[in-house]
């Protein structure tokens, strides 16, 4: 799960990580108040659109003002527009509130994150002197740019942890202690809130000589909300695709794809296996859709009604390995969902597995035109990608 | 032969007299499994599917002689439980349960690590040696004896490779789903290194997916190490950038763990890696008969 950049920095505060004055807005009368109140030095604000993707400055979500009409104006602007970036996708995202920043004096950027790394199992805090760019570019072009450094949790963030990193970005000796507080304060709110990620891009270094994080990105461990309800109540799901959502409180697991073969299988690895099955017979995956454990005929009736829901659907492609669950229940569910959600669309069945062959004579047996049942994982992407094409 | 888990492997359950712990220790027992216990704290001194229940491990350890232990407790309790078990001298810690916060592995498996004791999972569906013991929530009947070793970050998937190396006229020497979780136990390499010393395994298949890169150092192993032929599927070849598929780690990040690379990997450390998963149980064929 992700947050919004001025919840980040919300949490940033609490643990004393040094950021710039700033208040949330949602209409432009509450940006220009904010402005007001912040009032900073400078006589500049920055207004920045609030959504969860990384690349905003390009897209025209990041914006200076010179007074707080202007802030009004370009909160007015940013309100409701939609976003496209890096990380949105051609669909891009819709900005629904906006953060009021006091400017900053601007010295030097740099980058600083932490993720987990998967390969040494512990978090890894990376730093670059190559601040305010994509991270990606710096790690692909000039990889050298980079400095990790892997921090056991056994230990914790030790200052040697921070020496490696600053002297590696090149600090001068009266700033590296400063830079050290940071990054081990940091490293305790990726830990203490179960982070799965922190990015500052870019963390700057002002005239002053003072560490702030201008930016703040920070997404957490799913299976670790039940224990961090501050978070939970920070989820806003305006920024995640609604069917996908909707989906979730089924417990079924949904992505949606391009194509235009449907997809309904147990099992994330199954699931993705489905979808390359389909292309590899010269098709294209509508979608990703693990009904998990329990395929019965109310989850299978939702799936069929959430596959349906695109339009460019054209056929799909039931796979079902039955083990605990059994094929011939499977079956009689997906007659029934069939009878419940109106499917006309032709649906290729596939159940191998525990009592395969009892199923196979129910789907042949239900008189449902457009039930058509598969041998198996061959036959079956073969027979919807062939259904898919109108043959 | 096998790996890791025979006839005479004796096995307690954690989270025992739970709903999933009662079930799949149940299942596992009537498959033939050496269920000798369980543990549930409160419970200890009462009997459960007609075996002993005790409150902490080191007492069912010290009774019954258990060397693996399979885990059901619910995700907050899972590292705890791990860390029990380690601290008991159980040597295989086979955890079912799924949703286990990764920062919770982090130690665990650290810990585990410290003390040299093997893991398995979290979120996977447990290890199998055919017609032998079965320690997870695998579907037994797919399971036929014969000379592949399966390896699988999958629960369906396996049983699927499985079921097409049965319908190949091969079976399964030992099965074991590693997990899809970004922090797992047991990984391909040492998997692989013990299927390689197995004289009853002479093939081994393994199936990965998108995210980490724990299949490139498999790649890197095999070409150094391995003489048995490996057959390799990697599913997600058609999974978008950034999106998590159902599987925790089953994500591509930053660009980073693609199949592509890692069906590139493999190939180029002359595994036979298949693009459909339909061709596992054909490359099996094709790979003993060379």
């Amino acid at each position: 799960m992700n947050i919004h950049e001025h919840q980040a920095k919300e949490i940033f505060k609490r643990y004393g990580v040094p950021t710039p004055q700033g208040s949330v807005a949602f209409k432009p009368q509450t940006a220009i108040r904010a402005a007001q109140q912040i009032g900073g030095d400078l006589e500049v604000w920055v207004v920045k659109a609030q959504i969860h993707a990384g690349g905003r400055g390009k897209a025209g979500g990041v914006k200076l003002a010179k007074s707080p009409e202007e802030v009004g104006k370009l909160a007015e602007e940013m309100l409701g527009m939609r976003l496209v970036t890096h990380q949105t996708g051609p669909e891009g995202k819709v900005c629904h509130s906006v953060y009021i920043e006091e400017g900053a004096n601007i010295e030097k950027e740099y980058y600083l994150g932490i993720v987990l790394d998967r390969a040494t199992e512990m978090p890894v805090m990376m730093a670059s002197t190559e601040g305010g760019v994509e991270i990606e570019e710096v790690a692909e072009k000039t990889p050298e740019k980079i400095i990790m450094v892997g921090i056991d949790p056994a230990i914790g963030f030790q200052s040697f942890h921070g020496r490696d990193l600053a002297f590696g970005l090149g600090l001068p000796k009266d700033q590296v202690n400063k830079f050290i507080k940071f990054a081990k304060l940091l490293y305790e709110v990726y830990m203490d809130y179960d982070a799965e990620m922190i990015e500052i891009n870019p963390l700057i270094r002002t005239a002053e000589k003072s560490f702030i994080a201008l930016d703040a990105k920070m997404g957490f461990d799913n299976n670790a909300l039940y224990r961090q309800p501050e978070i939970q109540a920070m989820r806003d799901i305006t920024e995640e695709e609604p069917t996908e959502v909707e989906a979730g409180q089924y417990n079924l697991s949904y992505i949606k794809l391009d194509g235009n073969v449907g997809c309904m299988v147990n099992g994330a690895g199954l699931a993705m296996a489905t979808m390359d099955i389909i292309k590899h017979e010269g098709g294209e995956p509508a979608n990703f859709l693990d009904v998990g454990g329990g395929a019965n005929a109310e989850t299978v009736a939702k799936g069929f009604e959430i596959i349906l829901r695109d339009e460019n659907v054209k056929a799909i492609f039931v796979n079902i390995f039955g083990g605990i669950v059994r094929c011939d229940r499977v079956a009689n569910g997906i007659l029934e969902a069939t009878k419940l959600t109106n499917v006309t669309v032709p649906v290729i069945v596939r159940l191998d597995g525990t009592n395969a062959a009892e199923a196979k004579k129910i789907l042949d047996n239900s008189g449902i035109a457009n039930i058509i049942s598969a041998e198996n994982l061959a036959d079956g992407a073969k027979k919807a990608v062939k259904a898919s094409e109108g043959a | 032969m096998s790996i890791l888990v025979n006839k005479d492997t004796k096995v307690i359950v954690q989270g025992f007299t739970g709903k999933e712990g009662t079930f799949h220790a149940e299942q596992c027992i009537e498959y033939g499994t050496q269920i000798v216990g369980g543990v549930t704290p409160g419970k200890g001194g009462t009997e459960h599917l007609g075996k002993p229940v005790f409150n902490t491990v080191i007492d069912a350890v010290n009774t019954t002689g258990a060397t693996v232990s399979m885990i059901f407790v619910p995700p907050a309790f899972v590292a705890d439980a791990i860390m029990e078990s380690v601290d008991a001298g159980i040597e295989l810690i086979v955890t079912i349960t799924e949703g286990t916060p990764v920062k919770d592995m982090m130690y665990a498996k650290a810990y585990a690590d410290k003390k040299g004791v093997n893991t398995i999972g979290p979120n996977c569906p447990g290890i199998i040696t055919a017609e032998e013991c079965k320690i997870g929530i695998m579907p037994g009947f797919i399971f036929k004896k014969g000379k592949v070793g399966l390896i699988s970050k999958s629960g369906t998937l396996t049983y699927e490779a499985s079921n097409q190396v049965v319908n190949a006229g091969y079976g399964i020497s030992t099965a074991v789903g590693i997990g899809g979780d970004p922090i797992i136990g047991m990984s391909y390499n040492q998997l692989i290194a013990l299927f390689e010393a197995d004289p009853d395994t002479e093939a081994i298949v393994m199936i990965g997916e998108i995210g980490g890169n724990l299949e490139i150092e498999a790649a890197k192993f095999i070409k150094e190490n391995v003489t048995k032929p490996v057959i390799a599927f990697i599913a997600g070849q058609t999974a978008p950038k950034g999106k998590r598929m159902g599987h925790a780690g089953a994500i591509i990040s930053g660009g980073k763990g693609t199949a592509a690379e890692k069906m590139a990997a493999l190939s180029d450390a002359g595994v036979y890696v298949v693009k459909s998963p339909a061709d596992i149980g054909a490359k099996v064929i094709e790979a003993l008969s060379k």
